[in-house]
């Protein structure tokens, strides 16, 4: 990957602080990143080191203690409803779990509606809102005569994952949060799953901001790598260079704990170092 | 949604509460439509009238309504000893012991015995020692009316003609004399007696379940809906505006609410506490829990991934509060909704007690039937009529209320669910 490409997200100096006093947890420690338009960054870490933290600033959920957060080369400003709807249109996520993602007392038409009209599609008369809806779920190769007029608890988790993608299929976004999509979902799913969101990137060219807390996914899929271990950046770069030329010691024992098919695992090696 | 109302259904607990509760609902409904006529109506001049039926005495010696003979067998041995009262015959029984009858012989449930003992042993002239001379009139009296106990003779009836100023015989009435019940043209049924006032406790009692639900309805819905608003804004935007919300309910939760109930109810003053008033009033003091309750609630909800999503999706703060953490904590409001209306007809019970409830003269209470049993000291006379129903009643709505929300728990709490 070329640097010369433009810098569409990044950060300096972001800090996310919980509680104060005794309590205080530091959960982001002041962090500096540039992520660029078209790439795929993987931001590993174990549980607790602060990733999703990280995702729910970057999206605006969570305010920022510290530090400043640039969208397309400009200063984000969320500061009103109508802004984070604007910031909204350009940033969206997947959650972990699919399970926990839908209201479970609305169909799931709804979800899909919400994106037509996000995108100033109100408006538009009932057949392409359909059309557009059944085009989505096609792309996932889901059928939307199938999903209509159903709630998410009718539906697999598998399913449930690939309606998010095609939520994103219908915002097009510039960049993608994906946190941890395919950890809750069967293995068989998940290389599909991976695939529509690779497949995905390519189609409407947005950036995927990729977290997970396996190494061997991230290498699989990503440019670029990040490697944060509480709250902090201990690594990052390419991904060639950072899974084959590990410097940090964290970045060494993320990679040891990768499972391995053809070799024993060996718990010393995995255990705390 | 409809799995789990078969669930209530299915509900052993819910459907006792409900059943009660509803039983309860459709008396306040269906009693005034067959026993017309004002429940504040003071139909008694005796206070504490037990329960019973009672016939006009007047109307049932009318000369127009048939008499039947008819011979029960008993029906003198019973009559003579409705004439001596248990109280008589435990004096005739004092007698007997002073004179020196053995205790062992003496045997006052025994009619039959005791008049036999009686009749061996009793002398006007004995001088018994200790025994005053207004004792020994009593007793002189008591053999009188024992010896006249068998003689049974017709009441003989006469009315007075104002004209000629005479008495003029018109019946004359024997022991074998039975008239059909149907027959009185005036009946009263009391199945529950007169307060003191001379109400019907029956009627009132209904009308003032009917006020007490009300006045639990009212204040249940204000408390509630100030609680979940109060609870949705605090718990789901959070920062000063929570902190502001807490410190007002953590203000109500360390005064007592029933203190401040009090005073208020005390300042508005008797004129102003019609029924509506001392719904608000209670509901106005009783939010704090269900806001408490809310908020947590929501501060749970509020950081799941569905309302992140929905936010992400552009959707207003109204519009998500509505449609994203009302559906998730509805059945729990539902439960909170329930407790309150049970603790507003505790309060309002409490708060009539101490005599601050609505006006006497313009509803009946659960509360208010209550204090003034209380105050015309029911409890001491033996009018037990006037107190055990209302507590029987006020113990009952709050059982079904709360076996309803013990169901509803555990139909709608996962961890509860087996």
């Amino acid at each position: 990957m070329s640097s010369k490409k433009e810098v569409c997200l990044s950060g300096t100096g972001v800090t996310k602080v919980f509680g104060f006093g005794s309590k205080k947890t530091v959960a982001v420690n002041n962090i500096d990143f540039q992520f660029h338009s078209g790439e795929l960054v993987s931001i590993v870490g174990e549980s607790g080191s602060g990733k999703t933290t990280l995702i729910k600033m970057l999206l605006g959920l969570t305010s920022v203690t510290n530090g400043d957060i640039f969208f397309m080369g400009e200063k984000r400003d969320i500061s009103s409803h109508r802004k984070k709807k604007e910031y909204w249109k350009g940033i969206q996520a997947i959650f972990q779990d699919p399970f926990s993602s839908y209201n479970i007392f609305s169909k799931i038409d709804s979800v899909l509606l919400d994106c037509i009209h996000m995108r100033g599609g109100r408006r538009l008369p009932r057949e392409k809102k359909l059309k557009m809806m059944r085009e989505a779920c096609s792309f996932v190769n889901l059928k939307f005569d199938e999903m209509t007029n159903k709630y998410p608890f009718e539906l697999s988790g598998g399913q449930m994952q690939r309606l998010m993608i095609a939520r994103i299929f219908l915002l097009k976004p510039k960049i993608l949060l994906a946190d941890e999509p395919t950890s809750m979902i069967d293995a068989c799913s998940r290389a599909t799953i991976l695939d529509m969101l690779l497949k995905l990137r390519d189609e409407i060219n947005m950036m995927i901001i990729f977290i997970t807390h396996d190494m061997g996914l991230a290498y699989y899929v990503s440019d670029t790598v990040y490697i944060m271990e509480k709250g902090k950046f201990v690594e990052h770069g390419n991904a060639d260079e950072v899974v084959l030329a590990p410097k940090a010691d964290y970045t060494k024992k993320l990679l040891s704990d990768v499972p391995k098919i053809h070799e024993p695992w060996d718990f010393r090696k995995s255990g705390k170092s | 949604m409809r799995n789990q109302f078969r669930q209530l259904i299915r509900s052993g607990k819910f459907m006792t509460g409900f059943i009660i509760f509803n039983a309860l609902v459709l008396l306040t409904i269906f009693y005034p439509i067959f026993n017309p006529g004002n429940p504040l109506a003071m139909i008694g001049f005796d206070s504490f009238i037990p329960p019973g039926t009672y016939f006009s005495l007047y109307d049932s010696v009318n000369p127009n309504i048939h008499v039947y003979t008819l011979r029960i067998p008993g029906a003198d041995e019973a009559r003579i000893q409705s004439l001596l009262p248990m109280d008589e015959r435990e004096a005739m029984g004092e007698w007997l012991i002073r004179e020196g009858v053995p205790k062992e012989q003496i045997n006052i449930e025994d009619f039959t015995g005791l008049l036999e003992l009686w009749f061996a042993h009793y002398n006007p002239d004995i001088r018994i020692d200790g025994m005053t001379i207004a004792d020994r009139r009593f007793y002189q009296r008591l053999n009188a009316k024992v010896e006249g106990i068998f003689d049974i003779v017709d009441i003989h009836l006469y009315t007075y003609n104002n004209e000629t100023e005479e008495y003029e015989f018109q019946a004359a009435i024997s022991s074998e004399d039975y008239i059909r019940l149907r027959d009185v043209v005036n009946i009263v049924r009391l199945p529950l007696g007169t307060d003191n006032f001379g109400m019907d406790m029956m009627r009132k009692l209904v009308s003032a379940i009917g006020t007490s639900l009300l006045i639990g309805l009212i204040a249940g819905s204000i408390a509630t809906v100030i609680g979940l608003i109060l609870g949705l804004v605090a718990g789901y935007v959070g920062g000063i505006i929570d902190e502001i919300i807490m410190f007002f309910s953590n203000l109500f939760t360390v005064i007592p609410g029933f203190v401040l109930l009090i005073l208020i109810s005390y300042s508005i003053g008797q004129a102003g506490r019609s029924v509506t008033v001392i719904g608000i009033v209670i509901g106005l003091t009783a939010w704090v829990w269900t806001t408490r309750s809310v908020r947590s609630q929501v501060l749970s909800l509020r950081h799941r991934d569905h309302v992140s999503l929905s936010k992400l999706s552009g959707h207003s703060m109204p519009r998500i509060i509505i449609k994203d953490i009302l559906p998730y904590i509805a059945s729990y409001v539902v439960m909170a909704f329930i407790l309150q209306i049970s603790t507003a007809i505790l309060a309002e019970a409490g708060l009539s007690m101490l005599g601050l409830g609505p006006r006497t003269t313009d509803v009946a209470t659960l509360g208010l039937m209550m204090n003034w049993a209380m105050v015309y000291s029911a409890h001491l006379t033996g009018a037990w009529w006037a107190y055990y129903p209302v507590l029987l009643v006020i113990a009952l709505i709050s059982f079904s209320l709360n076996l309803m929300n013990t169901g509803l728990d555990q139909v709608f709490n996962p961890q509860l669910r087996n």
